[in-house]
């Protein structure tokens, strides 16, 4: 039987489009210290340290993690690095829970990075490789054609994802760590951006951030004699699917339905819509959000823009969705499956300031990646699961 | 803890250059032979871990398309480590512990032939410091056999037995790379690669896959006939900058030896993960593995070393010898990292 586990730290960096007052190693050395002092922990209590980021040519660099050693502390210790495209940073903090849930350690430090200003990530997504045709442009091209599809299918409004991103950057303003912050931002500067890939306007696309994002997860004893609240973990879930194959629906991924479903039933969820107060999710492009809605069983199928619509997912509604600004407002990739994460937890714990849901008492993370084919997730709450 | 136990393994030969197949071509037939020799049904192997990095390909995520190979559809329960294959098995390791799964489908693949995988590999060295000057793999590793000559740990000679000894074990192991009778003499006449160390102390570039699959004890009972049991395993990690360590040491080996329970019980094989003939010397000093332990039977990873792959060969191969009956208790080794900076031993014993 696992044991019960929980975050009880977390750091963030200031997302930036160049943090170039920092190497790599200041970089992580800043979200893993706030961690550490938000858990009132030093470097010599972590047992363990597990580390993820998205594709290493994002910085040029082979395998980060071991010259990161001294950074981490992790010298003399066990160090894992994750990589699962996208969803990389919540897998990365499923692996830390699943040490402490299986009972080898009691304080794992987990942490995720990207400093994408050190490379070229388009150059790094558009590499061709021989006998296999070259990746359109950038992630955008790829997912553009999947929300034309749920358009198609759905009648949903034509400026559904205009108001996600409105949200989202008004969501942001309130969030100190946020990257993109448009102060005047209103529907129409969004609606008279340039449009990138039809229907994706630039501003309703993600950056391209630095930043990194830490956790501690400590055991039942930690979370219990830790002077802040902890953020317990209900229960955790990963899976994946191939990138094509003539029977895969590419807008609404049975994977991501599947990991959601299995989630629920392993944290005694009947009813997602009611019984979680809020989720943070992984939306690059602001559509997405309609489409996670009913990916994750919030909304029936094709009507997830509603919620959108109707003001479900703003902060004041009954569901209230990233909270943070999303990935829409701080992209460090590597790092943007924790950041959802880690708001999950912050807003159980009460700790996101502006952005925090009154009452907030059960919340899920989410993450997605390659082309909507990984998916990790995880729900937390102030009580551990009976 | 679960008792967990290797109920197959199954790999490609290990060649020097696999150019009529791609990584998913090359992981299809091991998977298939190793979910078959399982006796688990494919589709009730709880969960799937695989360990890879993207500079052998030359292209991001290329991990993504491994997921081929394996059938990941109905959707599975997946994850991915850019570490050796050793270390994803010790994540479904894990998994198994937390008790969510009860068993685990490991692989790992590689072609290193694709590029200069030498001087690919400066660039796992600390970007602001290190790799600007330019160390490659060899050199690096030139520098700790360096370290240890002058302090009179090992000589010349003493390197080039182990190569010889381990290409002459490899004569025996139909799926290594280089292999042959060597004469210590002979090559010990030949010149300098980078200095102190020749082309025989050396790995060969090797493409290949590894898959392995585990289970928890009542599975691996009932699947299989002789389960070879995970006893303990362990991995540490030492400081990245060669200048704050001690290169002719591996404390990270010795924890991770000694927390794996390495001398608790009499070990009759060791397959260690050594691409260089003096780090088997290191190792087995760490280790404190007595002559009476017979090191690498596979011919290790002087005789084949695909990158990222070699160290879950390493346990594949001491559960083969298990399971063949060539000993009981066996020790296997991964490694990673310049100098042999990152280390994992896995204790394995048949029934």
């Amino acid at each position: 039987m696992a044991e019960h586990a929980a975050v009880i730290g977390i750091g963030q960096t200031k997302y930036d489009a160049k943090r170039i007052d920092v190497s790599q190693f200041g970089l992580i050395r800043e979200a893993a210290t706030r961690a550490l002092e938000d858990a009132e922990l030093g470097w010599k209590d972590i047992d363990a340290v597990v580390i993820g980021k998205a594709p290493d040519m994002f910085e040029g660099t082979m395998m980060p993690e071991l010259f990161l050693a001294e950074a981490l502390g992790c010298v003399g210790k066990p160090m894992l690095r994750v990589h699962t495209a996208g969803s990389v940073g919540g897998s990365t903090a499923i692996v830390a829970a699943s040490l402490v849930q299986a009972g080898i350690h009691q304080r794992v430090l987990t942490v995720s990075y990207e400093k994408q200003s050190e490379s070229n990530a388009m150059w790094a997504l558009s590499i061709k490789m021989p006998f296999a045709p070259t990746m359109v442009a950038g992630a955008g091209g790829f997912f553009a054609p999947l929300i034309r599809g749920y358009i198609q299918r759905s009648g949903a409004p034509d400026d559904t994802g205009i108001r996600v991103a409105l949200k989202d950057r008004l969501n942001a303003l309130k969030n100190p760590y946020a990257h993109l912050k448009l102060p005047d931002v209103d529907f129409d500067m969004i609606a008279n951006s340039p449009m990138l890939w039809d229907p994706i306007r630039y501003l309703e696309t993600c950056p391209s951030s630095d930043g990194a994002c830490a956790m501690v997860i400590g055991d039942e004893k930690q979370a219990r004699r830790a002077a802040k609240p902890a953020a317990w973990i209900h229960a955790t879930n990963m899976k994946t699917e191939p990138t094509m194959f003539a029977g895969r629906d590419q807008v609404m991924p049975r994977a991501g339905l599947e990991c959601s479903a299995e989630l629920y039933k392993k944290a005694g969820i009947s009813d997602p819509r009611s019984e979680i107060d809020c989720a943070e999710i992984y939306v690059p492009f602001s559509w997405f959000e309609a489409m996670w809605m009913e990916n994750l069983h919030f909304a029936p199928l094709n009507e997830g823009w509603k919620m959108t619509y109707e003001g479900a997912t703003a902060l004041g509604g009954d569901l209230p969705v990233n909270m943070s600004g999303g990935v829409l407002s701080s992209n460090a990739i590597g790092a943007s499956g924790m950041i959802r994460f880690a708001e999950a937890a912050m807003q159980v714990r009460g700790q996101a300031g502006e952005h925090q849901v009154d009452g907030a008492r059960r919340s899920l993370g989410h993450a997605y990646g390659g082309g909507s084919q990984y998916f990790s997730m995880w729900i937390v709450g102030d009580q551990p699961l009976a | 803890m679960r008792d967990v136990a290797v109920v197959s393994y199954a790999q490609t030969p290990f060649v020097r250059s696999e150019r009529a197949r791609n990584e998913v071509e090359m992981l299809m037939p091991v998977i298939d032979e190793v979910v078959e020799k399982s006796g688990i049904e494919r589709r009730k192997i709880g969960f799937t871990c695989s360990g890879s990095t993207d500079y052998l390909a030359g292209q991001s995520f290329s991990f993504v398309m491994a997921v081929d190979a394996v059938g990941a559809w109905p959707p599975i329960c997946e994850s991915h480590v850019e570490m050796d294959g050793a270390w994803a098995l010790y994540e479904a390791w894990v998994k198994i512990q937390c008790g969510e799964v009860d068993s685990a489908l490991v692989f790992s693949f590689g072609r290193s032939s694709m590029g200069e995988t030498a001087e690919t590999m400066t660039l796992q060295t600390d970007p602001y410091t290190l790799a600007p000057l330019g160390p490659d793999a060899i050199s690096m590793a030139a520098l700790q056999a360096r370290a240890g000559l002058d302090r009179g740990l090992w000589s010349e000679r003493e390197m080039a037995e182990v190569a010889v000894r381990s290409r002459r074990d490899a004569l025996r192991n139909p799926e290594a790379q280089l292999k042959g009778e060597f004469d210590v003499d002979e090559i010990l006449a030949e010149p300098y690669l980078v200095s102190p160390l020749r082309k025989h102390d050396c790995p060969p570039v090797s493409d290949g896959a590894a898959a392995a699959v585990i289970a928890a004890a009542d599975v691996a009972r009932q699947a299989c006939e002789k389960p070879v049991w995970i006893r303990g395993i362990e991995h540490r990690l030492d400081s990245h900058q060669p200048g704050s360590r001690d290169l002719t040491l591996s404390p990270s080996t010795k924890a991770a030896g000694e927390a794996a329970g390495a001398s608790s019980g009499r070990l009759d094989i060791a397959e260690l993960h050594a691409p260089f003939s003096h780090q088997e010397i290191i190792l087995k000093q760490a280790l404190g593995l007595s002559d009476s332990v017979k090191i690498n039977p596979s011919g290790g990873a002087l005789a084949a070393n695909p990158i990222l792959t070699a160290g879950l060969a390493r346990i594949g191969e001491a559960s083969r010898q298990i399971v063949a009956g060539n000993g009981r208790r066996a020790l296997a080794h991964a490694t990673s990292g310049p100098c042999l900076q990152q280390n994992l031993v896995c204790i394995l014993e048949g029934d």
